[in-house]
């Protein structure tokens, strides 16, 4: 167990499970399905005029999405008060810059983020979902021992 | 939106944020640990996620008539189409370069992650090209894949 969980494994199982009870309450008490990458097309909605964003399922979400981001954050803040301690990345910013531009990109073009399919579309077992799991674990694998190889 | 379901959403929100903080996804050293198999606690914290939505996605709408404040469980349809899948190859690309995905650049704030802002913006601009690129095909109805498959 050690070398497969060399941090431990009881943080990682309480927080998915608590993940699962946060997207739970979601649907059980509102009926909406919570994914995460959507907010980022959503919020230029506000703000750009161009088709794509002015779709109905953007601007009919867009609010409760940005009420369900602030609710992330202060989830984050409640557990640094409580339990936690801040933590300061050292991943280089051209590495996040980059990352977060290609991942935003292809999260939005595939509908669907680790949040969307990986937790919402395998919970409810849609095949493209699955597939697009697979498809980005591999892809995310293939560069990280690129980046680990190479940088 | 009432403030009933705003009050909803705002608690499910806080759950899922707490979540992130404490399976250490705000981490990206952590989550490049995973992808580099060096650490497989990604698998408990996606397993653990998925179990617990499993259960709710399939129980709720057979023992509730509706939602506590809302009119009707959603569902949100995949499309078994090539951009899902080629959208989540480019995905998989940039998560595996910077350890950031959605959730974590917004948690990663409140946590005093600051570094965290590059990845959002990076992640907002990403979305934004993809919109901007997708609203080209909007202005040329005959290149729509979606009436024409």
């Amino acid at each position: 167990m050690s070398s497969l969980f060399p941090l431990g494994w009881e943080h990682y199982l309480a927080g998915g499970l608590l993940l699962g009870v946060g997207m739970s309450l979601l649907f059980v008490s509102t009926g909406l399905i919570g994914g995460m990458s959507t907010v980022f097309s959503t919020v230029w909605s506000f703000f750009s005029s161009a088709p794509y964003f002015q779709q109905e399922r953007f601007v009919s979400t867009r609010n409760w999405r940005l009420i369900y981001a602030a609710g992330i954050i202060l989830g984050a803040l409640l557990w640094l008060i409580l339990l936690g301690q801040p933590f300061v990345t050292e991943v280089p910013y051209w590495r996040l810059a980059a990352g977060g531009f290609i991942a935003g990109f292809g999260a939005r073009l595939s509908n669907g983020c680790t949040a969307g399919h990986g937790i919402c579309g395998m919970a409810s077992l849609q095949p493209a979902s699955i597939l697009a799991v697979f498809t980005f674990l591999a892809t995310a694998m293939a560069t990280a021992h690129l980046v680990k190889a190479f940088l | 939106m009432s403030y009933r379901q705003a009050a909803f959403v705002l608690a499910s929100g806080i759950l899922f944020g707490f979540g992130l903080a404490l399976s250490t996804m705000v981490q990206p050293e952590v989550v490049l640990s995973f992808l580099a198999w060096k650490d497989m606690g990604l698998l408990l914290v996606l397993g653990g996620a998925v179990v617990v939505t499993f259960a709710a996605y399939h129980l709720a709408p057979r023992v509730m008539r509706k939602p506590i404040a809302g009119e009707a469980f959603g569902r949100h349809p995949s499309e078994m189409a090539v951009r899902t899948l080629a959208g989540a190859a480019i995905f998989g690309v940039g998560w595996g370069l910077c350890g950031v995905c959605p959730g974590p650049a917004i948690a990663g704030l409140g946590v005093g992650n600051y570094p965290m802002l590059v990845a959002l913006a990076g992640l907002i601009l990403g979305a934004y090209a993809q919109g901007r690129w997708a609203s080209h095909q909007f202005n040329q109805p005959q290149m729509n894949t979606d009436e024409h498959r």
